[in-house]
C-alpha cells in the first residue's frame, strides 16, 4: 500500500467581498474585513482529503502569516486536513510572491523532512493578492513540475510515480501526465465542499498547530526573506477612477422602454443576425 | 546584477492553431508604445515547431525582432520546456521589461521564469507606462477584489516582467509593409528530460460560453432573487442574441456557473451593448465590465453604484421593465422583418 503525503498550501486573507472604503481617505479598512481561508484554498484542502479517502494518505496545511492565521488552519482541520504548521515571524512581513515561495519552499523542506510529500496542492489563487503565482514558485524551487488550473484529478498512482490530470484551457482542457511529486493549482470548480462532518469540527476546536519561526526553520537565507527579499514594490495606491454615471431614464415603465429601444435600435446592426432568425 | 545591461520590450507570443493569440497582438500594440517611449526594440519571443510564418504577423503588428524557438520538442506548451526557452533567451538577450498574457498559458509560464530569474512579476496588469530615463516599469493593476489600483515597480531586477489582461490593451492596425528581423536559437531539450506529457488536448465544441468575445451581454444579480428570477435573464439574452453574465453574487447563490461571472474573478468584457439587470455595481464587477461600449442599467435601488458606471441608468423594478422591454424590442424587430419584406 503507498500511502500519501499531500500538503495544501492555505492563507487567510481579508474577505474583500466586504472590505469597506473609507471614503474620505480612499484607504481600506481593513478591519471591516473577517479574516477568512482564502475560498481557493478550500478547494485544494478539499481536493487533498478526497484523495485521502481515495488512496489513503494524510494531508498536511502549511501557511505564512500571523499567529491569528492559525483560525484558518483550524478551517483546514474542518475540511479534513491531518496536520498544520505556520510559519510566523516579523522576517517575513512584506513579502511578495517571490519572497513568499521561497519562505514556503522553507516549511515544505522541515515538512518533507518529516514525512516525505508525494504531491502538493495550492488554490488558483488569494482573493487578496490576486496573482496566482506563488503555487508555481513553489514548484520551481523545489524543481517538482508545476501544473497550473488543474480542474480533475484523473489518477494519482505513487507505485509508478505518476499523476494524471486535466488542465483547464480557454476553450477545453488538456489531458497532462506528470511525474511525482508535483505541485498543483487547482480550479474553483474541481470540488463542491460539503458540510463538515462534526467530528472534524470538534478535532479543529480543539486543534493546535504546529508553529515555526524562521530559527526553526534551519538553513534560511534571510536577505530572501519579507520585504528584502521582495524585488517588487508597491510604489502607489489609489482608488479607482470613479465612472462618470450616465443618464437616467426617467418616467413611467412604458417610456422607459420606450427609449431604451430607440437606444437599442440605433445599434440594430449588432441585433440583426438574432432578428433574422426570428 | 547590472541594469545597464538590459535593453529592449518584449512580448511572449501565445499561439495556436497558426494563429497569434489577441493577446498578443494587443501586448504587441502596448509594447511598441512603450519601447518608441524608451528608444528601444520591441522583440516577440516565438516559441513552437513549425512557427516561424507568424513572424511576420509580429512585425506587421508591431514588432522589430523575433526570437524563434522552433522545434518538435515544443509542439505543445509546457512548462518545462518553454521556461528553459524563455530562459535561455533572456539570459542571452537580457531584455529590460517582458510582458506575457495574462492567460492560463502566460502565467504559467511567467510564474515558472519570475522564480528561477529571481525577478519580479507584476499579475494581471491593466495599465503600463515606463519612464523614460530610468526604464522603470509602472504595471499598475486593480488589487484587493479591485477595491484599489496598485502601481508595481521592480527596482533592483531585470526583466521587469509583467501579465496583461486580456481585452484591456490595443493591438496597433497590421501594416503589411513592416517587416523585421528574426533570430533563430536552438536549445537541446531531451523527451526523457521532461517531466510532464500532454496526452490529449479536448476542445470544448459544445456551446461554450465566450463572455469575452460577445457583442452583447446581458448581466444579472442578486436583485433577482433566486433562479428562476435568473430564468428572464436567459431569455432576454436569447432574443438579443446575447451572452448571459453575472454577478458574483448570482454565481456564489448557484444560480448560474462561474464561467459566466464577469468581474476581478470572473472574466474582462468589452461588449458592445452591456446589460446590467439587478445588479448593485460591486467594485470588482466594475472593474470587469467598464471599458463596455454601452452600460445599460436596470436596477430597484437608486443609490446603487451601478449607476454611477452605466451610459443609462433605469430605477426600477426589473421584473416590470424586462418582460415590456423584450415584447417591445420583438414587435419591433418583427415590424422590421415586415418592412424588408416589402422592399
Amino acid at each position: 500500500m503507498y500511502l500519501l503525503h499531500i500538503v495544501a498550501c492555505i492563507k487567510q486573507v481579508p474577505d474583500t467581498k466586504v472590505i469597506k472604503m473609507n471614503p474620505k481617505t480612499n484607504t481600506m479598512d481593513r478591519s471591516s474585513a473577517p479574516a477568512i481561508l482564502n475560498p481557493y484554498d478550500a478547494h485544494a484542502v478539499e481536493e487533498a482529503v478526497r484523495l485521502k479517502k481515495r488512496y489513503g494518505g494524510t494531508v498536511s496545511v502549511v501557511t505564512m502569516g500571523p499567529p491569528p492565521a492559525v483560525k484558518a488552519i483550524k478551517k483546514c482541520i474542518e475540511i479534513g486536513a491531518d496536520e498544520g504548521y505556520l510559519i510566523t515571524d516579523r522576517a517575513f512581513a512584506g513579502a511578495d510572491t517571490l519572497a513568499t515561495s521561497y519562505s514556503l519552499t522553507k516549511a515544505l523542506e522541515k515538512i518533507a523532512k518529516i514525512k516525505p510529500i508525494d504531491l502538493i496542492i495550492c488554490g488558483k489563487m488569494t482573493i487578496d493578492g490576486d496573482t496566482g503565482q506563488v503555487g508555481p514558485g513553489i514548484a520551481r524551487r523545489l524543481d517538482i513540475p508545476p501544473l497550473t488550473s488543474v480542474n480533475k484529478i484523473v489518477e494519482i498512482n505513487k507505485a509508478q510515480g505518476y499523476a494524471v490530470i486535466h488542465r483547464k484551457l480557454e476553450d477545453g482542457h488538456e489531458v497532462i501526465q506528470s511525474s511525482l511529486p508535483c505541485l498543483f493549482s487547482v480550479e474553483k470548480e474541481i470540488n463542491d465542499i460539503p458540510y463538515s462532518p462534526l467530528p472534524n469540527v470538534l478535532k479543529a476546536a480543539r486543534y493546535k498547530p504546529v508553529i515555526w519561526s524562521v530559527d526553526d526553520l534551519g538553513d534560511v537565507d534571510r536577505t530572501l526573506l519579507g520585504l528584502k527579499g521582495s524585488p517588487t514594490i508597491v510604489a502607489k495606491v489609489w482608488p479607482p477612477e470613479k465612472p462618470k454615471g450616465g443618464e437616467r431614464i426617467e418616467g413611467t415603465a412604458t417610456e422607459q422602454v420606450d427609449r431604451i429601444l430607440s437606444i437599442l435600435l440605433e445599434r440594430k446592426e449588432l441585433l440583426g443576425a438574432r432578428g433574422r432568425q426570428q | 546584477m547590472n541594469i545597464e545591461d538590459y535593453h529592449g520590450i518584449w512580448v511572449f507570443i501565445e499561439h495556436r492553431d497558426d494563429k497569434i493569440a489577441p493577446v498578443s497582438l494587443e501586448l504587441l500594440g502596448a509594447g511598441r508604445k512603450l519601447a518608441d517611449k524608451r528608444g528601444v526594440q520591441l522583440a516577440g519571443i516565438l516559441i513552437g515547431e513549425n512557427v516561424r510564418g507568424l513572424a511576420q504577423s509580429v512585425f506587421q503588428y508591431g514588432g522589430d525582432l523575433v526570437y524563434l524557438y522552433d522545434d518538435p520538442i515544443f509542439r505543445q506548451y509546457r512548462t518545462e520546456s518553454y521556461m528553459k526557452a524563455v530562459i535561455d533567451c533572456v539570459e542571452k538577450y537580457k531584455p529590460e521589461v517582458f510582458l506575457y498574457g495574462a492567460t492560463s498559458t502566460g502565467k504559467d509560464l511567467a510564474s515558472a521564469v519570475a522564480t528561477d530569474l529571481a525577478t519580479g512579476l507584476t499579475a494581471d496588469t491593466t495599465m503600463l507606462d515606463v519612464d523614460v530615463d530610468t526604464g522603470l516599469l509602472e504595471a499598475s493593476r486593480p488589487a484587493f477584489g479591485g477595491n484599489i489600483m496598485a502601481t508595481i515597480l521592480c527596482k533592483k531586477h531585470r526583466p521587469q516582467m509583467a501579465t496583461v489582461r486580456p481585452k484591456v490593451m490595443k493591438a496597433l492596425p497590421p501594416d503589411a509593409g513592416r517587416s523585421g528581423l528574426i533570430i533563430e536559437e536552438t536549445l537541446s531539450i531531451k523527451e526523457e528530460d521532461l517531466r510532464t506529457k500532454v496526452l490529449e488536448i479536448v476542445r470544448e465544441t459544445t456551446k461554450k460560453v465566450r463572455l469575452d468575445e460577445a457583442d452583447i451581454i446581458v448581466a444579472g444579480g442578486k436583485g433577482l432573487g433566486g433562479k428562476n428570477g435568473f430564468e428572464m435573464i436567459h431569455q432576454f439574452a436569447d432574443l438579443l442574441g446575447a451572452t448571459v453574465g453575472a454577478s458574483r453574487d448570482a454565481v456564489e447563490a448557484g444560480w448560474i456557473d462561474h464561467a459566466h461571472q464577469v468581474g476581478q474573478t470572473g472574466v474582462t468584457v468589452t461588449p458592445k451593448i452591456y446589460f446590467a439587470v439587478g445588479i448593485s455595481g460591486a467594485i470588482q464587477h466594475l472593474v470587469g465590465m467598464q471599458n463596455s461600449g454601452l452600460i445599460i442599467a436596470i436596477n430597484k435601488d437608486p443609490d446603487a453604484a451601478i449607476f454611477q458606471a452605466c451610459h443609462y441608468g433605469i430605477v426600477g423594478d426589473a421584473f416590470e421593465i424586462v418582460p415590456m422591454l423584450m415584447d417591445a424590442f420583438e414587435k419591433a424587430i418583427h415590424g422590421e422583418v415586415q418592412y424588408g419584406g416589402k422592399i
